[in-house]
């Protein structure tokens, strides 16, 4: 009998890895991700640590792997309600979303040039705005657009559709269900950042000065919403003096109980942004301890040598806001001097931490742990930072190992 | 190829902006036997009509005059047919466009020097890229999979029998494949085993248990698919992957094995701490390693080793000898979790003993912050931020440790039974190169990959954790990265993964990562060798040994199909079946070059298809205009371009060659390491070939560009556009 198909939840860097190391050695893997595109958390980033490099450079490849593999079958805007069965055979509910845009969609951009209702970009955590019809990013996989039927102005629903000449754009089209018989599953999906306007003592939502690490990711990005340069929100100009709070949510038994292993070495890495852009720029991190940990202490030391760092040991009290200038003061103790610390800064960026994508939600068939972490149990293998907070390269390490795990579930090698 | 067909598509404004007839009728004048065009081929009705005129004509190729080879790959993809995109949507209709003055886009029909139209050189691109594509094709043929006429051997060697090595073992085999386990020392178990116990290795990672490799030692030594070598070592690998013959040294004897893929999971050793004198370490009796103090509790002898005395206090020092540019100057990752595991093993011991753990930065990454909370309860374990300054001899057999920058913000001084010192791990392939490859390239891995990491078998890329430079070794556990056993376990399944995935690429006749869609290899017509060796030296992936007369000898399963040979090859003796020196000539040759003095000039670009090209690509997208100049050749790497496609570009009478390829350095994004590097390495070899010429250095230029630099490639793109018009016509136009 042949072997069921490896299902892969989650097309970030995990769930693809593991998608495509499974195929290559034979399995037939259906990979699924919730979004319209492939890419994940990755794609969001501007660059990688410690080698400073796009990670779209690697999703390239990847991508490319999978469209030369006919053994994997991609679903984008579907996500797993309900798992049954056992090892070797499950039966899997999937629910994927409309995307009112069909396969003949070229990407030819027609439609979003007469377009003119708008939308918030979640790509961009809010920082700009997208049309109703768009496409996810510059690289997406798959290249077609999507329509948030929502956010349609009056009218646009026929301009879109008489400007696109391949009959692409369905608004008739229906949310779906589908049942799968898997024979293992790779659970890759991912995290989301702590909900920052928890952190009452931030000022999160408050002061629009106080960013978020992922929204500085989105700022440093050629394609983001300021072309790459990085401009504090108020009055678009760039900060000279910046202040990092790193645990934001992380190592507190109120928010996150754990560390979440990338936020020192994000932090790190967004000094040296801002010291790429102005090598005046001084940045401030308050820290509880500054975990870089293996060969990252390398990236730490380039990050002390390239960037102009401070870093202060102590949790951040408090921050305000100067009304006049948008300027913020941030409070904090120095626990190695001892003294009350006050630093006024023209941005702040909250390291907040990981937290599972699927934390809150109930998936029948799936354990998880307190925080919302997934437990690999039968055939069922979590990865990357569905299973634990990682880095990427770790997470890939656990995504290549899941993909064994589910080779020898299915029993591809028959011994 | 000889029945070649040609589809021409009309929309996304190919049909709009240029003369599809004119195109269909240079397809034919360049030998196309079919020649097709169609509005919306990429549609289900687009994709029937090419599959139906394909068996109705018996073409055995296809030109897709479309979109870009990036994308509908799926749907242009027909069984037993060579396919080749020519990208007239994003190479020429969405990238050209006539641009005035104030940087707005003018009328195609606007002149563009006196009697030309943008029209008119728009048209002469499209026009060459069917050309180029037709002659692609002519000279294309059906790579066929590499198939070594031994039998091939798909049994797995780890290297290394601790929780790495036993994990990848037990893996392969539960995966179906045989193993053999080599491990140097008389037992199985590494460090692991050494131990009393350690922290569990799966949720809620906050409990003490024994060491998991008991349990991993039963399954290897008694699952039939894996031979276990104990005080073995390896003596010598020489072959492929696939057919890799191996000496394995047994007590003195020599055993031989036929293996196809390695798993490389030696370990590490502790830091040699005699270098730690200025911590007491050799003139104080009760200053132990973490190594020494976990085979004290292991052994239930919880004494200071002066006296034999019981211990009631213990100083742990954390990175001793790390973190420090006079000994390792990386953190090991694992001893902020062993310090507080062994301060628990005290405190269990004698609850009124009292724990001092002194650290600079308490790195329990992750779900281990579990653990560290464990600790951070107990009242006898007191843990602050501080640097060490002292540590000496105290009073009756204590030690005495003074601690400044505390978080006190006081010195302090402690006079403890015992001072444990955290010290750090050392990769095994950082002094010895463990697989004694007979390759011309050196035993070990590459001494310049191994830098990059402080000796460790580590990969360059955040991506692609296992890529070593020498296919079908992959490296698992604390040889790889500093890591945990938790780390190690993951990390040694993934390792096991690639190994049985080389050895199906293998048996398929395909390349390994990453290019694992690829059939094709190099082959070499050593008639015209001239033994210089530049393609043995260059292989980033020591895929070449060397005859005693210099002549490479391929070992093709160890081929990541890159073309860094091809392109340093100056007898041009090395050719793959889909892409060659011909081919390349051929394509240059069939474009149409304008007549001295026609007024503007004609560029070439090399551009690397996995880094230069998406990003114009996606410049494509957003409508950026590339000056009508140039014609693009996607190359796989800057790495396979050969000095004579400047040379044939330069005959043809193209004014400027720039080659685009991605960035190299400390951050280098090469996916072969180091081709954009060679490529600009190899500028002195065109110098001298435009010497020849008697052309200028500066008509070939090298640029680089990350994928994400999209308005950087198109500037660079401009900005030679307009560097080149300094220079005067190419003499060699109309020869």
């Amino acid at each position: 009998m042949k072997s069921l198909p490896i299902l892969v939840v989650g097309g970030g860097i995990s769930g693809v890895t593991a998608a495509v190391e499974a195929a290559e050695v034979g399995a037939e893997v259906i990979l699924i991700e919730k979004e319209p595109s492939l890419g994940g958390r990755v794609a969001q980033l501007r660059y990688y640590f410690p080698k400073l490099c796009p990670p779209t450079c690697g999703l390239e490849i990847n991508y490319r792997r999978i469209k030369t593999n006919p053994r994997i079958k991609v679903y984008t805007m579907a996500e797993v309600t309900e798992i049954s069965g056992e090892p070797g055979n499950y039966k899997v509910k999937i629910n994927i979303k409309p995307r009112y845009v069909n396969d003949n969609c070229t990407a030819c951009g027609e439609c979003e040039k007469v377009c003119e209702g708008e939308r918030v970009s979640e790509f961009d955590f809010g920082l700009r705005k997208t049309k109703a019809i768009y496409l996810p990013y510059p690289m997406a996989f798959p290249m077609k657009y999507v329509l948030d039927k929502e956010a349609l102005a009056e009218g646009d629903l026929e301009r879109i559709m008489s400007a696109c000449k391949y009959n692409a754009i369905d608004p008739d089209m229906k949310e779906e269900t589908l049942e799968l018989e898997v024979g293992a599953i790779i659970w890759a999906t991912g995290w989301k950042p702590y909900d920052a306007t928890k952190l009452d003592n931030l000022g999160y939502g408050k002061y629009v000065n106080v960013i978020t690490n992922m929204q500085m990711e989105r700022l440093a990005s050629p394609w983001g919403p300021t072309g790459g340069k990085i401009l504090r929100p108020s009055d678009q100009t760039p900060p000279k003096k910046v202040a990092f709070v790193q645990c934001a949510g992380s190592r507190d038994e109120n928010h996150l109980p754990y560390c979440s292993y990338i936020c020192c070495l994000a932090s790190l890495k967004h000094s040296w942004y801002l010291a790429e852009q102005d090598p005046e720029t001084e940045s401030y991190i308050f820290y509880i301890d500054l975990r870089t940990p293996g060969r990252y202490e390398k990236f730490y030391k380039r990050v002390e040598k390239e960037a102009r760092i401070h870093l202060i040991k102590g949790k951040v009290a408090k921050i305000e806001e100067d009304s006049e200038t948008k300027d913020l003061i941030v409070t904090a103790e120095d626990i190695l001097s001892g003294k009350r610390v006050n630093e006024r800064v023209n941005m702040v960026v909250l390291a907040l931490g990981m937290q599972p994508s699927i934390a809150g939600m109930n998936i029948s068939g799936l354990k998880v742990d307190e925080n919302g972490f997934v437990i690999s149990e039968n055939g069922i293998i979590a990865c990357g930072c569905a299973k634990m907070p990682l880095d990427v390269m770790s997470s890939n390490e656990t995504a290549t190992g899941a993909a064994l795990k589910a080779i020898q579930i299915i029993k591809l090698f028959k011994s | 190829m000889e029945k070649i067909g040609v589809f021409i598509c009309t929309s996304c404004d190919i049909g709009k902006r240029l003369d599809i007839a004119e195109l269909e009728n240079v397809a034919k004048e360049q030998g196309a036997t079919s020649v097709y065009s169609r509005e919306f081929l990429c549609s289900k009705e687009g994709r029937a009509f090419i599959e139906e005129k394909i068996k109705q004509d018996g073409l055995d190729a296809v030109s897709i005059c479309a979109c870009s080879q990036r994308v509908n790959y799926d749907v242009f993809d027909f069984e037993n047919v060579a396919v080749d995109r020519a990208s007239l949507r994003e190479g020429v209709v969405w990238s050209r466009f006539p641009v005035g003055e104030e940087g707005n886009i003018l009328e195609d029909t606007a002149e563009y020097v006196e009697g030309v139209s943008f029209k008119d050189e728009l048209m002469a691109l499209a026009k060459d890229y069917v050309r180029m594509s037709v002659a692609k094709l002519q000279s294309y043929k059906f790579p066929e999979p590499f198939k070594p006429e031994e039998e091939i051997s798909k049994t797995i060697l780890v290297i290394g029998g601790g929780v790495a090595g036993l994990t990848a073992a037990i893996e392969s085999a539960n995966a179906g494949f045989e193993v053999v386990l080599v491990e140097k020392e008389k037992e199985l178990g590494g460090f692991v085993a050494k131990m009393k116990a350690h922290c569990e290795v799966k949720h809620p990672y906050k409990n003490l248990v024994p060491p998991i490799v008991n349990d991993l030692i039963s399954q290897v030594e008694n699952n039939e698919k894996i031979k276990v070598y104990k005080g073995a070592t390896i003596a010598n690998i020489s072959g492929m992957p696939g057919l890799f013959n191996v000496k394995i040294n047994v007590g003195g004897k020599e055993e031989e094995v036929k293996i196809g893929a390695i798993v490389l999971a030696a370990g590490f050793k502790p830091y040699d701490a005699s270098k730690l004198t200025d911590l007491g370490y050799g003139n104080i009796k009760n200053v132990v390693t973490n190594v020494q103090f976990e085979e004290m509790a292991k052994n239930g002898k919880l004494v200071r080793p002066s006296d034999g005395a019981p211990i009631k206090s213990v100083l742990f020092i954390q990175c001793a000898g790390q973190r420090d540019e006079n000994h390792l100057p990386y953190c090991s990752g694992y001893c902020c979790v062993a310090s507080l595991k062994q301060a628990k093993y005290i405190r269990e011991a004698n609850p009124e003993a009292k724990v001092f753990i002194i650290y600079d930065h308490m790195r329990t990454m992750g779900i281990y912050e579990n653990f560290y909370k464990t600790l951070q309860d107990d009242p006898g374990v007191f843990l602050t931020k501080g640097k060490v300054v002292e540590v000496s001899e105290g009073e009756d057999g204590k030690v005495k440790v003074i601690v400044e920058e505390t978080l006190l913000g006081e010195k302090l001084e402690m006079n403890v039974d015992l001072v444990v010192l955290a010290i750090g791990m050392v990769p095994v392939t950082a002094e010895e190169p463990v697989l004694n490859l007979e390759y011309r390239q050196g035993p070990g891995l590459p001494p310049d990959e191994l830098e990059l990491f402080y000796g460790y078998a580590d990969s360059n890329y955040v991506c692609f954790p296992y890529e070593t430079r020498r296919t079908g070794i992959y490296a698992a556990g604390a040889i790889h990265q500093p890591m945990t056993i938790a780390q190690a376990i993951e990390d040694a399944r993934g390792a096991a993964l690639k190994a049985i995935q080389c050895l199906v690429a293998i048996e398929e006749g395909h390349a390994v990562h990453p290019r694992t869609w690829d059939y094709a290899y190099p082959e070499f017509d050593l008639k015209m060798c001239t033994q210089c060796k530049r393609c043995t030296e260059e292989c980033p992936f020591g895929a070449l040994n060397e005859d005693e007369k210099g002549n490479p000898l391929p070992n093709i399963t160890r081929c990541r199909r890159c073309g860094t040979c091809f392109g340093a090859c100056p007898q041009r003796i090395i050719n793959f079946k889909d892409y060659s020196i011909d081919m390349v000539g051929n394509m240059i040759r069939a474009t149409e070059m304008p007549e001295q003095g026609y007024g503007l000039y004609r560029l070439m670009a090399f551009v690397c298809e996995n880094d230069a090209l998406p990003a114009l690509d996606m410049a494509a997208y957003q409508k950026k205009p590339i000056p009508v100049t140039f014609r693009i050749i996607p190359v796989r790497c800057l790495g396979a371009v050969n000095v004579s496609f400047v040379k044939d570009a330069m005959s043809k009478g193209y004014d400027g060659i720039l080659l685009l390829g991605c960035k190299y350095g400390e951050n280098y994004q090469c996916h072969f390491i180091k081709g954009s590097e060679l490529a600009n390495r190899r500028m002195e070899n065109v110098a001298e070939t435009l010497q020849q010429l008697a052309l200028e250095q500066e008509r070939v230029t090298l640029h680089t560009v990350a994928i994400d630099e999209i308005e950087e490639a198109v500037k660079k793109m401009n900005e030679f556009n307009e560097e080149i018009k300094g220079f005067d016509e190419n003499p060699f136009k109309g020869w």
